[in-house]
Parts: C-alpha cells; sequence; structure tokens
C-alpha cells in the first residue's frame, strides 16, 4: 500500500498542514512518497524525512512554483503511476482540495475531503469526515483501489520518525493545457502566522471598535505566537482584510486554542470555530451567546482584560 | 452567453443537525432548506453578468429529488432564465459532479459557477470534478471575476492572501465571498419565477466507489467555566494546566 503525499510549499518552506499529511501517510502504513513541485528549499524537502517520508521528489520547474490546479493535478496522476502509489494524501486547503478533485477523477479513485481521523481497516478502508460545517461526522468507506484523501488540518499530529532523506529530482511533461490558467500577481501576508495553519487563534469582533484597537490583539498574538482573525463584520467594514475572516463563508479554523474577544457569536461565526479544541471567550455582554460554545470566559472589558492578559502569559513563560 | 449556475439545496445555518435511520440519515424535522450560501455568491455573480452583458442567459441546476423546487425557484426569482433539476438524492461528490458534467456535455456553456463547497457535505471537490470530467480549468475560490471577451479575470483567495488570474472561457469556478452581493428576490421575481421553464431530467449511472456508513454527532459540550474579570492569571492558569494548550 504505497501512498504519496503531496506537500504544499510558501515562499521556499513547506506548510504546516502538508507536514501533517506526511504524518498521518506514516501513520496509514504503508511506504510514504513525499512530492514537492517548484521553488522550495532543499533542506525543507529533505527534512520531509523525519516525520516519515522515506523517499522524496521534487519537480524543480519554476512554472509550478505557483499553484495552477490542472498542472498540480497532471504531475501527481504520473508520479502515482510511476511509484505505484494506491493512496494520495494531501492538504484540504484552498489548493489541496480542487487539486485532489482533478487527481481522483483523472484515476478514478474514491475520494474524501476534511478527513478527520486514520481510517478504520478492519472490513474496508472507512475514513472520517467532518461535515456540516464541524457539527457532525459522515464515516465513509473508500471502495476503489485507489484512493485521494483530503486531511483537515490540526487533524494528524507531527511527530519526529525518521531522518533526513536524500531529494530525487522528478520531472513531467506539461503541456499548454495544464498552463491554462495564469496566475497574474499575488499579495501574500508575510512574517505571521497563517490562520488556516495556527494552533493558536486571536479574533476580534465589533466590540473592539475599531481597526485602530488591533494592537492590543496583535500583541497578545504574538505573544502566544498565534495568528489573528476576525469576524464577518468586522471584514465587511474593513477594519480587517478579508483572509482573517474567520466564519462559515469566511476561513474555518481548527485550532487548540481560539480566542475570541468582543464576538457576540453569531451562528456563522461559531460554524467556523467549532472544530476549536478549547474556545476562549472575552465579551462585556454576559448575555453574549459565544460564551454557550465557549470553555472558559470573562465577562469584561476587553481594552483592560487584553493587556492583562497578554501579560500574564508572558510572566508565565 | 450562457451561463450555469449549480445550487445546493441545503438546511440553512442555525438548523440543528440531527439523524435518524441509525444515524445513517439526515433528519429534516424542522428544518428550513435554503440555497448553499457560497452558491448565492455564484448566483449573484451570473445575475450582475447577465445585467452588463447583452444576451446572457443564466440556468440554475441542482440535483435532488422534487422537493428541492422551490430552491430552483428562488434561483429563478433572484433572475436566472431557466432551470433543471436532476432527479436523483445527491448521495456524493462524483454522483452530482457527473451529472453537472452531463449537462454540460449536452449544452455547452460559456462559465459554470457554483460555491466553493455545500454547507452539508464541505467536499469542496464538485467543481473540480466537474472541469476535469469536461477537461476545462477550473479555479478555486474565486472571490473575484470579471469579463474582458472571452477571458476571465479573477482573483483566488490561498491560505494567507489572494492571488490574480487570467483564463480563457469556458471553465469551472467555485465562488465565495466579495464576488457578489447577495440578491433576495423581489415580488415582481417571485411571480415570474412560476412561470420559468423548469426542467426535470432523469440522471446518469456514476459510481464514485465511495459508500456512506453512517453519521455521528460531535460529543456535547461541557459548560463554560466562568472567571472573573480581575482575576486574568486565573485564565491562564488553566489554560496552562487545565487545557494545557499553553
Amino acid at each position: 500500500m504505497a501512498i504519496l503525499v503531496f506537500v504544499e510549499s510558501a515562499e521556499g518552506k513547506i506548510k504546516k498542514t502538508s507536514i501533517e499529511a506526511v504524518a498521518y501517510a506514516h501513520a496509514l502504513g504503508g511506504p510514504v512518497t513525499a512530492i514537492a513541485l517548484g521553488a522550495v528549499e532543499k533542506a525543507e524537502l529533505e527534512a520531509l524525512g523525519k516525520y516519515g517520508a522515506q523517499k522524496v521528489l521534487h519537480v524543480a520547474d519554476e512554472r509550478l512554483s505557483q499553484g495552477i490546479i490542472q498542472a498540480y493535478a497532471t504531475v501527481l496522476e504520473k508520479a502515482l503511476q510511476d511509484e505505484g502509489a494506491d493512496i494520495l494524501v494531501l492538504a484540504n486547503s484552498s489548493l489541496g482540495t480542487p487539486v485532489a478533485a482533478r487527481v481522483a477523477t483523472k484515476l478514478g479513485a474514491s475520494l474524501a475531503s476534511n478527513v478527520v481521523e486514520l481510517p478504520k481497516t478492519d472490513g474496508g478502508f472507512v475514513v472520517k469526515r467532518s461535515i456540516y460545517t464541524g457539527k457532525a461526522f459522515a464515516w465513509v468507506e473508500l471502495k476503489n483501489q485507489k484512493k485521494v484523501i483530503a486531511l483537515r488540518k490540526n487533524a494528524a499530529d507531527i511527530k519526529e520518525v525518521g531522518s533526513p532523506v536524500q531529494v530525487t529530482p522528478y520531472s513531467v511533461t506539461l503541456g499548454d493545457a495544464d498552463f491554462a490558467t495564469k496566475i497574474t500577481s499575488s499579495e501574500k501576508a508575510t512574517g505571521e502566522v497563517l490562520l488556516p495553519e495556527a494552533n493558536i487563534v486571536v479574533s476580534g469582533g465589533r466590540g473592539m471598535k475599531g481597526p485602530e484597537h488591533w494592537g492590543i490583539l496583535e500583541e497578545l498574538a504574538k505573544t502566544l505566537h498565534a495568528a489573528t482573525g476576525c469576524s464577518k463584520p468586522v471584514s465587511d467594514m474593513g477594519w480587517r482584510p478579508h483572509h482573517e475572516h474567520v466564519g462559515q463563508t469566511g476561513v474555518k479554523v481548527a485550532p487548540q486554542l481560539y480566542i475570541a474577544v468582543g464576538i457576540s457569536g453569531a451562528i456563522q461565526h461559531l460554524a467556523g470555530v467549532n472544530s476549536s479544541k478549547y474556545i476562549v471567550v472575552i465579551n462585556k455582554d454576559p448575555e453574549a451567546p459565544f460564551f454557550k460554545a465557549a470553555d472558559y470566559g470573562i465577562v469584561g472589558d476587553a481594552f483592560e482584560i487584553i493587556p492583562k492578559l497578554t501579560e500574564a502569559i508572558k510572566a508565565a513563560k | 452567453m450562457k451561463i450555469l449556475v449549480c445550487i445546493t439545496h441545503v438546511p440553512d445555518t442555525t438548523s440543528k443537525i440531527n439523524f435518524t435511520d441509525n444515524n445513517t440519515k439526515f433528519d429534516t424535522t424542522g428544518v428550513q432548506f435554503i440555497i448553499g450560501p457560497y452558491d448565492d455568491y455564484a448566483l449573484a455573480r451570473a445575475i450582475e453578468l447577465k445585467d452588463a452583458i447583452a444576451g446572457t442567459t443564466v440556468t440554475v441546476l441542482n440535483v435532488g429529488p422534487a422537493d428541492t423546487e422551490p430552491t430552483l425557484r428562488k434561483g429563478l426569482a433572484i433572475g436566472a432564465d431557466d432551470a433543471i433539476r436532476v432527479n436523483a438524492e445527491p448521495t456524493d461528490s462524483f454522483f452530482v459532479a457527473s451529472q453537472i458534467a452531463a449537462i454540460a456535455k449536452e449544452t455547452p456553456y460559456d462559465l459554470i459557477l457554483m460555491g466553493r463547497e455545500s454547507i452539508d457535505y464541505n467536499s469542496g471537490v464538485v467543481h473540480g470534478i466537474v472541469a476535469e470530467l469536461l477537461g476545462i480549468p477550473s479555479i478555486s475560490p474565486v472571490m473575484k471575476l470579471d469579463l474582458e471577451g472571452t477571458k476571465a479575470k479573477l482573483a483566488r483567495e490561498i491560505e494567507g492572501g489572494k492571488e490574480y488570474l487570467e483564463v480563457s472561457l469556458p471553465f469551472v469556478a467555485g465562488c465565495q465571498e466579495p464576488i457578489a452581493e447577495w440578491k433576495i428576490p423581489n415580488m415582481r421575481g417571485i411571480m415570474s419565477a412560476r412561470t420559468k421553464p423548469l426542467k426535470v431530467v432523469e440522471p446518469k449511472a456514476a459510481d464514485s466507489g465511495v459508500k456512506l456508513q453512517k453519521f455521528e454527532l460531535p460529543p456535547p459540550k461541557g459548560s463554560v467555566k466562568m472567571i472573573p474579570a480581575d482575576n486574568v492569571p486565573e485564565l491562564v492558569n488553566l489554560l496552562k494546566n487545565e487545557a494545557k494548550v499553553l
């Protein structure tokens, strides 16, 4: 049961969600080959061996440094065939999931996205998917020999189980159709923890009263090595960029700890955070519905509590 | 130009999720169904394009049994010209995508729009499967879509930012906000929707190799532990020593 893992990268670094995919593949038990596309640092590729990859393929084609869905699907289909792999594992990300769809269709593979656990394999290959925006799960059997699994973020523990491996160059002939989509430019947040990958998220809502007050949340996030998020009204009003909007129609997060400040807890926001392991709610309104979904709560003024919380965390370190 | 908008018929966001028949069926008791919120964005953008480009028609498509027709009629009330219902339970992503692709093979569309994912099964793969079956590009999640003749300029959300892209028609897009403002049907739209054509077609066979075994609800959440505002260090203590997340 050979397994191929597609690892995504940004700015030459392997994404944490992809390292989770390698760890998941290792836990599945088969020999694991990781494949990376485009410009990635050599040391990053070699380090994939530590997390369970026995082999690392690298397609050093600069055209693949941008996430072109069709080209990626062509490369992965070929690599699966060349490696004799029956399972493809990748991250359930804005790139990984659409790529998974196309590869699975090319291969006639059983496909499951948003997978949250290792499969049950006694009597079939049955995976657990998160559905209804985290409000339920579905157990689905993947019946075909070829399987494609898109793994939800923070669903696998990253453990060091091996040592760095040598990287094998790999190439695939790509045609014009693979590059029918052209990426002309991008705007990327740099130097911060990416929201979908964060272990801790600090989010602010309308209770923060304006974008000029975000500094105290950013200070708390920096202290916790956390990402910052926000509620929909905050991004709608332009206080924060859209990619920080956490909720049903924004980013769905599944961190170890979600700290919501000045967010009342509309059902659409809860839908984006209900896979968090622990939720802390800080709100001056004791009737805020978010408290019902929280593990820990403080009723009070965010502008007094957040600086105290930052100091207390610094003191506890 | 012909635009196909694929919409889902999903429980309202506020619905309580329960299952029946030994956790193998969704419990529809007391549940209100709506157009999928992401699909609503796709439909709204399609209507904007129709208003901007003369001769454009918008078709809404749903794979579902007869009781999903009010959802299609709402799509017509918002401004779609006609509707197609594929008469089948939407069992999984590949099945649904195969039905959409079969329709699009019979009647080619310049643009196929849908939400980035449905809010029930959250797969996020139907647009990619449809595009692969048709051999055309797919882009998701699309937050901006402008047309210049047969070319499109798009913005796509990526983790921690966005990318700007160009692609020629035809292609498939999985949409999300802020691609357009949701449209609310007005009385004229509601009245005219009653007489717009709604075609029912029978499904094509499609085996995805995926079989649902059962649904499961997460364990109930415990009650919140409140900490006095004047004792913030206690929160840090609990996060560190009880939850062990610091």
